[in-house]
């Protein structure tokens, strides 16, 4: 009597729980069909009508590029340049985000942070700079500056620190504290604490996040230089608003651009896999 | 002799790290003084335009109303910022601007009046005197002490005075006169509703108990639906335009996460039918995620036009690499014991997988999504700024016109916002994702 009770109560149960998961997945399919066609319905062309047209830029940039592909190489040395510059960029502002994130960080940990009170102020910070998109900075200073890499630099450097400032800051919350709880009682400074005590625990993490920031942030310099911050995206650009005749270089571009993601993506790749699981022996 | 060589040991790798500490900081401040020349800072000083920022400063906080007089056609208009969607009808001007015939005179406050007399512009300025303005073929200037002091700025074509008080302008096609005002104009109402420069009191006490405005329907619902369609701030377009942001950042991370959650299969190395699949499937993972969104925006915008699908479908390419990397390591690491229980009731593929690998990688693979939900909100943002879609759009249209900076603090505003609230949002629901499971 009792078994068959709970036997039902459990099939009960599993049928709920079942009519409950597929209801979800039936709303949530139906969000997605229908914001697929309200998305449709507000784009300049259609789904159905572009598709077929998908692979005719490609396809024109390839001819283009192949039957004048002997350009190719000097195109390519010819955008270089622009390349270290959009490279640049994003290392300089990776650099500078890492430092003032480690700063915000430091001041957002309970337990490490010099003036404890000031914690939630610090937390909000990071927030408010992660939130902002890159974007949004260098469009404001581009007006003021002026097109160039300074904007964009800023700009990523703002929603790095923010970035960094949260993940370091998760980094510095695992951190072990008897090493600087020794330091301290043998009178160590609170800067000597950190530099001694803390660093050497998180550097190998906060390596590893800066490296993948920097795999994120040279995408986010080519994307900026396409809106005027100078770089390989503002070669681009201008390849790409001239068009047809123009296609062997913008398919120059594409390809320097893709062959420099993939072959940063590959060393930052090994690279974070020694640091998180030491060198190969 | 041994702790001898210890010791030594020890003090030479206490020294190599000393110098390390040192010579990593040298190394990164040689390179940041190397960028800081390759990227032109000193000459940055002199382009950067600091009347700009104060411009952009001054606008976000005020707005301006332009009095101008059209010198061929001899005809007054008084707009907000210079639109012509914001003309005061000529009966209703501010209280400022006494019109009468030819003869226009402008109150600027604290003592200050510009008087239009046909072609003749007076201003008078407190502790200054009188400065005449002639519209002729050029314009001519006339100060009081025949001297221009700094700030006139005078050119045979143009002749600019620039106060506390305001600006008054005048070429040969028009003399204007542009006063600032504190805030946001017209946020609520423009010009054209009935609702026009009533204080919020009013507005409410209208809404609450007034006679009704409009005879065809109640105050409140004119009042929303003079509010969605106040023809400056655009609260319907930009209501639309958030949501379009919303809805490109929804489609491509989940639509990504139905496409690459098969694909995970093929390149998990425990579920993977074969190893050249599996080799081809995940070179093609690394291939969409080298391409990048800026590739794929250009290439699909070509094809669909600018709009929210297109940008959906960037962000659906490339994080179909991500999530086909993210999902295939999470499927490496499932617990076999589960799935092989299944197997020995006899179950099917299909089931082993529904019913021994889901439910195991789903907390991780929703979690990760979430977490994508939330940048490619701001992704969105970026992507709708180049491809034409959303709020990314409007802020750069807004941006790239360079006068309305009170709209682009409001987009930007509304665009931090957003994010904020989108990170809230996914937040809670991994932290209920996990606590749940």
């Amino acid at each position: 009597m009792a078994l068959a009770e709970i036997q039902h109560d459990y099939l009960a149960l599993t049928r709920r729980r079942r009519l409950y998961g597929g209801l979800l997945v039936v709303i949530f399919v139906a969000m997605m069909v229908s914001g697929f066609r309200v998305a449709d319905a507000r784009n300049a062309g259609g789904f159905w009508q572009g598709l077929h047209q998908v692979g005719d830029f490609p396809a024109a940039l390839v001819s283009e590029a192949v039957q004048k592909s002997a350009n190719l190489p000097g195109h390519m040395i010819r955008a270089l340049p622009a390349l270290v510059e959009t490279l640049n960029i994003a290392l300089v502002a990776t650099l500078l985000g890492c430092i003032a994130g480690t700063a915000l960080s430091l001041a957002a940990t309970r337990g490490l942070a010099r003036w404890p009170r000031l914690v939630p102020v610090a937390r909000r910070v990071s927030d408010v700079c992660r939130a902002i998109p890159e974007i949004v900075i260098a469009l404001v200073l581009i007006f003021i500056l002026g097109g160039g890499p300074v904007p964009a630099v800023i700009a990523i450097a703002i929603h790095t620190a923010g970035a960094m400032g949260k993940l370091f800051s998760e980094v510095n919350e695992n951190v072990d504290l008897k090493p600087v709880e020794g330091l301290a009682s043998v009178g160590a400074t609170w800067s000597q604490r950190i530099w001694l005590g803390v660093f050497p625990q998180v550097a190998p993490n906060y390596l590893s996040y800066g490296l993948l920031r920097l795999e994120v942030n040279i995408r986010a310099s080519a994307i900026l230089g396409f809106v005027g911050a100078g770089g390989i995206g503002y070669e681009l650009r201008n390849a790409m608003t001239f068009g047809q005749g123009k296609f062997d270089q913008a398919a120059a571009i594409f390809l320097l651009l893709f062959m420099t993601i993939v072959v940063v993506d590959q060393i930052s790749g090994l690279a974070r896999n020694r640091l998180t699981h030491g060198a190969p022996a | 002799m041994t702790t001898m060589t210890l010791q030594d040991r020890t003090i030479r790798i206490m020294d190599r790290r000393r110098r390390m500490a040192l010579a990593v900081p040298a190394l990164i401040l040689a390179y940041l003084v190397y960028a800081a020349i390759s990227f032109d800072l000193a000459g940055l000083a002199q382009r950067a335009r600091l009347d700009n920022a104060a411009v952009l400063m001054a606008d976000t906080v005020s707005h301006k109303i332009h009095v101008t007089r059209d010198n061929r056609r001899d005809a007054l208009s008084v707009s907000v910022e210079g639109s012509a969607r914001a003309t005061f009808a000529p009966d209703r001007l501010p209280d400022w601007v006494a019109a009468q015939g030819s003869r226009t005179v402008i109150d600027l406050g604290a003592g200050h009046v510009v008087t239009y007399d046909g072609p003749r512009t007076t201003y008078d300025i407190p502790d200054y005197g009188p400065v005449t303005l002639t519209v002729g073929d050029g314009v001519t200037l006339d100060t009081p002490d025949g001297q221009v002091p700094a700030f006139i700025n005078a050119s045979p074509a143009r002749v600019t005075i620039t106060t506390d008080q305001g600006r008054v302008t005048a070429t040969r096609a028009r003399t204007e006169t542009l006063r600032y005002f504190w805030g946001w104009e017209m946020f609520f109402f423009d010009l054209s509703s009935p609702l026009a420069g009533m204080s919020a009191g009013q507005v409410a006490a209208a809404v609450l108990w007034g006679d009704r405005i409009d005879p065809a329907r109640s105050n409140l619902s004119l009042a929303l639906s003079e509010f969605w369609t106040n023809d400056i701030w655009q609260h319907g377009a930009v209501a639309w335009a958030l949501f379009e942001t919303i809805l490109m950042a929804f489609l491509g991370t989940f639509g990504a996460a139905f496409v690459a959650l098969p694909l995970a299969f093929l390149a998990a190395q425990n579920f993977a039918p074969s190893r050249m699949l599996r080799f081809a499937v995940r070179r093609v993972f690394d291939f969409v995620r080298g391409v990048d969104a800026l590739i794929f925006t250009i290439i699909l915008s070509r094809a669909f036009g600018p709009g929210p699908l297109t940008g959906a479908l960037a962000i659906l390419l490339t994080d179909t690499g991500s999530f086909g990397k993210l999902f295939s390591e999470a499927l490496e690491n499932v617990d076999a014991k589960p799935i092989e229980g299944i197997r020995s009731t006899g179950a099917g593929a299909l089931q082993r997988y529904r019913f021994g690998v889901i439910p195991q990688v789903m907390p991780v693979l929703l979690s990760q999504m979430l977490y994508f939900l939330e940048s490619n909100t701001r992704s969105a943002t970026i992507i709708g700024a180049i491809t034409g879609g959303g709020i990314g759009l409007m802020l750069t249209q807004a941006i790239q016109t360079t006068q309305d900076w009170e709209k682009v603090a409001y987009y930007i505003l509304l665009i931090v916002v957003l994010v904020i609230a989108m990170d809230g949002l996914s937040g809670w629901l991994r932290r209920r994702l996990i606590r749940g499971s």
